[in-house]
């Protein structure tokens, strides 16, 4: 155990002075959280608390059955909605810049839409506020697509004053299932976008910095050292665990650096400490089982290092730890299961939204299933590592 | 004779079909400094590696200050003290740091401290024993190489040719430590293929070709093998290996071989065999640009005995 620590701490102190180790761990992956924080965050985050208005002059069920959808997503707090005295109200409210889009829904609608009659809603746009309207619109598409059975139509003027709307409105003719902004699943978790750049990056620089503990077995054998290793009076198991203490520990820290700093700096909220620094252990143990799994195919350290990289690359994007897997579907969806990223963000993503520890125990589960069953792989064959 | 610190018997290792270590038995006692004496390949890495515990024997014992030696011990271990052929040291380290490390898997407790300054003092590293490593001339690193083998004070040093591709001075500075630690009671193993090394440094040498240890003795016993041979150096003007099987074939020469230009004799008798190697030389259509005739030393024992130079 002494000489454990003893070779974990040397290989400390050797990462600390081959400053690229801390770069790749600590400073671009914070670089990167706080560009993506600044870049897409706010633009986001104000996209989603953008004012609208609706006019409704119909008054039937159909053109309630907007407006609810519209008031639904006020309480997840992405709009903020205006219902207008008119059209002209709605209209004005736009002109004056209160609002980013105002939807117009006319006379007939709820009528139209149930006898199956061409029918439009009309939406129109700020010029001053393009993301907001982007947004607006996003949503009547979605809302359409929700209805698209009755082939519901949407005109969109993104301009001020366009006066030929029944043009505009066949223009717009939407036939096919509109991209939907996901009402459904930007959800109200609250799962803010500083948190998850905070959260992606770190799961995802993780699978990097652990590596390094596990590929200096390689790296002593290439330089010469792995001899005086194993001639020393020590075990081979002592050796083993000196570079598997080196790689946890490099992992945690780093990991735990990027929750302070994110936390104090960005504002992200990673949700219960406890459930925090359990994921972060289960990940460095799922990662430290990736490398050493990976270590027992390579011959180089070199290798080694660029097949772990092609397997973090494919895991992290798979996983989600770049964007939200739930805005994707199908075969994707599925297969991103089995990445233990998925299961890290999943756990991550439950613990911000306020879940507690109870309810990431699935995905602690799967995390730990990673670890064990990749740790296996390595360990089965660490012997073969520890030679010269 | 002192106390046997190391005994290896029939040592065996082969790779495949090639017999790299075949039956080595040798002892070595404290204070002794042996030397394995052999050409590239001829088995003396293999054969350090299986005494030191590295590598897995096919057969055989290594025993070590009492303690039989295998690739599972540990404590037993502490009694040897490797410098590995090829630099085994950390880059990023300083040497104090190396030091530091491997004198704390060592088990040295409260001397180390001490016991690092004495040994940065032996390899004249004291200036710069708080400087990275990979700052170090090619030089430095081979004494702090040979100051790690040496840090715990093993009862049996192992040095594999430590002074290849070492510059003369750090060269001589390397030979004048090793003659200390013999005379400071250590066991030495001491392989190399230049033979002025051999013959300076060990008290007893073995001969080792193909994996076996085909001659052992001191200097003097070794050289006594040739009897009153003599050896003949020529150097000519061309390509020598064409002339080998004629100059074999003559009277008075015992065994030849040729090294590009120059041709290595081992002669019974000298003033009669010299003249008919000139000639046979000539005839061959070469120059004969200088000739030596010497005593026999290593090298003619080596070549009386496999019929190659040590050196390729
Ligand atoms: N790992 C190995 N696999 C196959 N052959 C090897 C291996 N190690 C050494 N050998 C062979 O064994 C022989 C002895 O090698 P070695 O002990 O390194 O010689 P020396 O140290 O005297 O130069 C050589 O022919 C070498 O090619
Ligand atoms: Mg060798």
């Amino acid at each position: 155990m002494r000489n454990a620590i003893t070779i974990a701490a040397k290989d400390l102190k050797e990462r600390l002075r081959d400053r690229s180790a801390i770069i790749l761990a600590v400073v671009v992956p914070l670089g990167l959280a706080f560009i993506m924080n600044l870049t897409l965050g706010p633009i986001t985050e104000q996209a989603f608390s953008t004012g609208v208005a609706v006019s409704d002059d119909d008054g039937g069920a159909v053109a309630q059955g907007f407006t609810s959808v519209l008031e639904e997503i006020e309480e997840d707090g992405f709009i903020d909605v205006t219902v207008a005295e008119s059209e002209a109200d709605a209209r004005i409210r736009v002109a004056d810049d209160d609002v980013s889009t105002a939807y117009l829904v006319p006379e007939g609608f709820s009528d139209a839409v149930s006898g199956n009659q061409p029918a439009s809603i009309v939406v129109v746009g700020n010029p001053d506020q393009p993301i907001g309207a982007q947004v607006g619109k996003a949503i009547a598409d979605g809302y359409v697509s929700e209805v698209n059975a009755v082939r519901l139509s949407v005109a969109t003027a993104i301009a001020l004053g366009a006066d030929d709307l029944a043009g505009l409105a066949s223009a717009a003719t939407l036939q096919s299932s509109p991209v939907t902004l996901g009402a459904g699943e930007t959800e109200g978790r609250g799962f803010d976008f500083s948190t998850f750049y905070a959260t992606g990056i770190a799961v995802f620089f993780l699978f990097f910095t652990v590596q390094f503990g596990v590929l200096s077995i390689i790296e002593e054998r290439e330089s010469g050292t792995m001899p005086r290793l194993l001639i020393a009076p020590i075990s081979k198991q002592s050796i083993l665990a000196g570079k598997l203490g080196a790689s946890f520990v490099m992992g945690v820290v780093s990991t735990a650096v990027l929750w302070l700093a994110t936390t104090l700096v960005m504002g992200a909220d990673w949700g219960a400490s406890l459930g925090v620094v359990i994921l972060i252990v289960a990940g460095v143990a799922a990662a430290m089982g990736l490398t050493a799994a990976v270590a027992t195919i390579a011959t180089t350290a070199e290798q080694a290092a660029s097949i772990t990289a092609f397997i973090v690359v494919v895991f992290g994007v798979l996983g989600g730890t770049f964007f939200p897997v739930t805005r994707v579907s199908g075969v994707f969806e599925v297969v991103s299961r089995v990445t233990p990223h998925f299961w890290l963000m999943d756990g991550f993503k439950r613990l911000s939204a306020g879940e507690g520890v109870v309810d990431i125990l699935p995905a602690l589960g799967a995390i730990l299933a990673f670890a064990v069953v990749l740790g296996t792989i390595g360990l089965v064959r660490a012997k073969d590592l520890m030679r010269t | 004779m002192a106390e046997t610190v190391l005994a290896c018997t029939d040592l065996r290792k082969t790779y495949d079909d090639l017999v790299a270590v075949d039956d080595v038995s040798f002892t070595i006692g404290a204070g002794e400094t042996y030397g394995l004496l052999g050409p590239n390949g001829a088995g003396k890495t293999t054969t350090i590696s299986m005494v030191a515990g590295l590598l897995e024997k096919d057969g055989g014992t290594a025993v070590v200050a009492g303690n039989e030696i295998t690739t599972r011990s540990t404590s037993a271990k502490a009694a040897i003290g490797l410098v590995p052929q090829d630099l085994a040291i950390y880059p990023d380290l300083t040497a104090r740091e190396n030091l530091r490390f491997f004198g704390k898997l060592y088990g040295i407790g409260d001397g180390l401290n001490a016991r690092v300054d004495e040994v940065l003092d032996v390899i004249e590293l004291s200036d710069r024993a708080d400087d990275q490593t990979k700052e170090y001339s090619g030089g430095m690193k081979r004494r702090l190489n040979i100051g790690l083998g040496l840090l715990h004070r093993p009862e049996l040093l192992i040095l594999d040719e430590p002074t290849v591709g070492v510059d003369p001075q750090s060269r001589n500075a390397i030979l004048e430590n090793v003659e200390r630690l013999g005379d400071e009671g250590m066991a030495v193993l001491y392989t190399t293929h230049y033979m002025e090394e051999a013959e300076r440094l060990c008290d007893r040498i073995g001969i080792i070709d193909e994996g076996r240890i085909i001659a052992e003795g001191t200097r003097r016993e070794l050289v006594s093998l040739v009897g009153g041979r003599d050896r003949i150096h020529v150097e000519t003007s061309g390509d020598t290996s064409s002339v080998v099987a004629s100059v074999t074939a003559l009277d008075d020469v015992e065994s030849c071989s040729s090294a590009g230009s120059v041709l290595e004799v081992v002669a019974v008798n000298a003033s009669r065999a010299l003249p008919e190697v000139v000639l046979a030389v000539t005839r061959a259509g070469l120059d004969v640009q200088s000739v030596d005739v010497s005593e026999p030393d290593l090298e003619t024992v080596f070549l009386h005995l496999t019929g190659k130079a040590l050196r390729e």
